[in-house]
């Protein structure tokens, strides 16, 4: 009489008693029968996958994950999208007349926890209309490889100058300085939207809602 | 032997080593793909070549060339304690009897060559005739007296061919007729070894795979070689044993050890897995455990010990047993086909052609030139090993591994007292079988065609069946899971909710 292992089997009541034995019928002890279930199962997988493939009828992978059948992403080719708020590498952000936004602060590179952020600030020149009035980066470095995209640098910024929205995970290279971006690469990236510029506009001093420099009337 | 014989067994020996060894590359790329397909997954398709700017993928076929690249180019370890001569002499202990196995299974029935090009006279008209195809499109018919119909050529009583009295194919089963023109050979065996001991000389090589595998177990100075060497010389033992043994009913009832013979009367009556299932259950067991492959890789055994006696192999001497390894697979099966299931026999297909015939009642009869009956059975010997191999893989990728005292207990005390029932019941029934009268005989005679007329449906029916599934045109909907439905159907609400 085939019994149930667990349930019935009073563990409460009686204690350092030797595990029952499974018990098994005749057709399990036989062996071939029970080959034949297992290859029937196997067989069943192997040619509802292979008539799948051929007529090219899988599952997407990326619509379908949890469907039957084969779900394996083919990595390179096919890729899952990443979630819109997904932290990537990083990028700078552009001011209209395509300048970078970042004011060099350092208030990214003072928030960051793995301190990879390097920022030399330079003065506008004399005749530039923000002389006197903001600073810009002369160097703006991350070392990719030491951030741990914990995304502080982008709660930091006063100016939504640094970002992170590009989608992009840093790629393998093969050498260690490939992974520090400077100032250049990281205008150059754009948002998973393809957009280059900051996303929350600012008055600056030409513009016409732009108030009188109370700052710099005060100091004088 | 004259040069002509050598000539052709050259070409036998290509034709056989070399569908063996490229059955094996094909098979790596099988054991990966299938198991890939039987697992719900995609499996190796990646491995590309550029010609002439086309990038070239072909399904991971690519793989086992890779293989080979990989395999020749890398470094030839020996272990600085090993015995060196012996760790190099093992792999190509453990490549050569598979390799050499097949030279005595006849991949198709006897090559007449004579009748390729046969002088036919016909109502006293000599006509040369290089009738490849010319006889199957236009019959010739017979109105010589007394004849019936027109085989390969002859008329059933016998024609004139050159002045010498042909017989009909079926009274002259697996020979030719005497030359005609000077120097050409008549008859030609398919077979690369034409001789007497046939499946004795199957198991002395069989029984050489142990010595490669035990001799690269005790060379390699390493302890879990020497435990891999040790199982696997055990294994093998005790698995050939129990494979000799569950065989004999077949040589009871066919009455001979040659493998032609076997397959000749395969032909005549009907296939040896229906006269012998029991044999053929046992013999399929004892060819896997003989691969060494799982459930019966023991001697391997990764989880347990490493890689048994494969591991201080490196390189190409791996690669020797990697690919001895699969050549063995195809090998078993070509025996499994050979002995079993008709070998290059497809039901109702004779050296005159198909003749689909129950008992004397004859249903459908037409003619086959013979270089095409010869393609035909040389396709179906090939492919009846290839569908062996692939179930085989099956066998590897359902179960998993037997423990050490089960396997020992399978080979012993199941398979052993198994194949000695299976001889002591076969003498029995032929005994029996014996003392009945011919009309008892002849009745059996039906019942073997009409066995005959439900495995050539049967195939019919599969062939169909995966042409069908296949490449017809209903189009299967996506199968959701419950899972998947709730995981889509709460995005369809948080989507709403953005909406909203
Ligand atoms: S994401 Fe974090 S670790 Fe990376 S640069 Fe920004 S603050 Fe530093
Ligand atoms: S990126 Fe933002 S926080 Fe960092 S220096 Fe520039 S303006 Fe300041």
């Amino acid at each position: 009489m085939p019994q149930p292992l667990v349930g019935s089997f009073p563990y409460d009541k009686v204690k350092g008693t030797a595990v029952p034995k499974p018990t098994r019928t005749a057709s399990e002890q036989g062996y071939v029968s029970e080959i034949t279930k297992g290859i029937a199962v196997t067989m069943t997988h192997f040619f509802k996958n292979t008539r799948a493939m051929v007529r090219g009828e899988r599952p997407d992978p990326v619509v379908d994950p949890m469907s039957e059948g084969i779900t394996t992403l083919e990595y390179p080719d096919q890729k899952r999208p990443y979630p819109e708020r997904f932290r990537g590498v990083h990028r700078l952000t552009h001011r209209d007349d395509g300048s970078p936004r970042c004011v060099a602060c350092l208030c990214c590179s003072t928030a960051c926890p793995a301190q990879c952020i390097y920022i030399e600030a330079g003065e506008y020149g004399g005749k530039d209309k923000r002389h006197g009035y903001e600073r810009y980066p002369v160097k703006f470095v991350i070392d990719e490889l030491r951030c741990i995209f914990c995304g502080y640098c982008v709660e930091a910024c006063p100016c939504d100058a640094i970002r992170m929205d590009t989608g992009v995970h840093p790629v393998p290279y093969d050498s260690r300085d490939q992974f520090i971006y400077g100032k250049n690469m990281l205008l150059a990236m754009a948002s998973q939207a393809g957009k280059q510029k900051h996303e929350n506009p600012r008055a600056e001093p030409p513009d016409a809602d732009y108030g009188p420099i109370e700052r710099l009337a005060g100091h004088h | 032997m004259t040069l002509s014989s050598i000539i052709w067994t050259v070409v036998k020996i290509l034709i056989v080593v070399g569908f063996i060894v490229n059955l094996s590359a094909i098979l790596t790329w099988m054991e990966r793909r299938q198991s890939a397909m039987m697992q719900d997954r995609v499996g190796p398709n990646r491995a590309e070549i550029t010609v002439f700017g086309y990038k070239i993928r072909l399904f991971g076929l690519l793989y086992p060339i890779a293989d080979a690249v990989k395999m020749f180019t890398k470094e030839d370890f020996i272990p600085p304690n090993a015995d060196k001569v012996l760790h190099s002499l093992a792999p190509m202990l453990s490549l050569f009897p598979p390799l050499v196995v097949l030279g005595v299974v006849p991949f198709t029935d006897t090559l007449c060559l004579d009748n390729l090009h046969e002088v036919v006279q016909k109502n006293g008209v000599v006509a040369s005739n290089w009738h490849f195809f010319s006889s199957w499109i236009e019959q010739p018919s017979c109105s010589l007296p007394g004849a019936k119909n027109f085989i390969d050529g002859c008329c059933v009583i016998g024609c004139q061919t050159a002045g010498v009295v042909h017989q009909p194919w079926a009274e002259h089963f697996g020979t030719c007729p005497a030359n005609v023109a000077p120097g050409m050979i008549g008859a030609i065996h398919m077979q690369v070894i034409d001789f007497n001991p046939g499946v004795l000389y199957v198991f002395a090589l069989a029984g050489m795979g142990i010595v490669g595998a035990s001799i690269a177990g005790w060379s390699s100075d390493n302890k879990f070689s020497l435990m891999g060497g040790l199982r696997a010389a055990s294994q093998l033992v005790s698995y050939e044993v129990a494979m000799g043994l569950s065989i004999v009913g077949a040589i009871m009832v066919y009455g001979t050890i040659r493998l032609d013979e076997m397959t000749r009367w395969q032909g005549d009556h009907v296939w040896g897995v229906f006269v012998q299932p029991l044999a053929f259950i046992l013999f399929l067991t004892a060819a896997i455990a003989e691969t060494k492959r799982a459930p019966f890789d023991l001697p391997e055994g990764e989880s347990e010990i490493v890689a048994g006696y494969l591991v201080e192999y490196s390189g190409m001497k791996f690669g020797m047993f990697y690919m001895g390894e699969f050549i063995e697979i195809a090998t078993s099966s070509a025996l499994l086909v050979a002995i079993f299931l008709g070998g290059y026999n497809m039901p109702f297909l004779h050296r005159d052609g198909i003749t689909i015939a129950v008992g004397d009642a004859v249903v459908w009869k037409q003619h086959i030139p013979h270089i095409l009956v010869i393609l035909m059975q040389a396709g179906a010997f090939f492919g009846k090993i290839f569908v062996l191999c692939w179930f085989q893989m099956f066998v590897r990728w359902t179960l998993p591994r037997f423990r050490y005292d089960q396997l020992m207990k399978l080979g012993w005390r199941m398979l052993l007292p198994a194949a000695l029932a299976n001889i002591f019941l076969t003498g029995v029934i032929l005994i029996a079988f014996d003392r009945t009268g011919t009309e008892f005989q002849e009745r059996m005679g039906v019942v073997g065609d009409f066995v005959n007329l439900a495995t050539a449906i049967a195939i019919t029916f599969v062939q169909l069946w995966i042409v069908i599934g296949f490449f017809g045109s209903t189009q299967p909907a996506i199968r959701r899971n419950a899972f998947n439905k709730r995981a889509r159907s709460a995005g369809e609400i948080v989507e709403k909710a953005l909406a909203s």
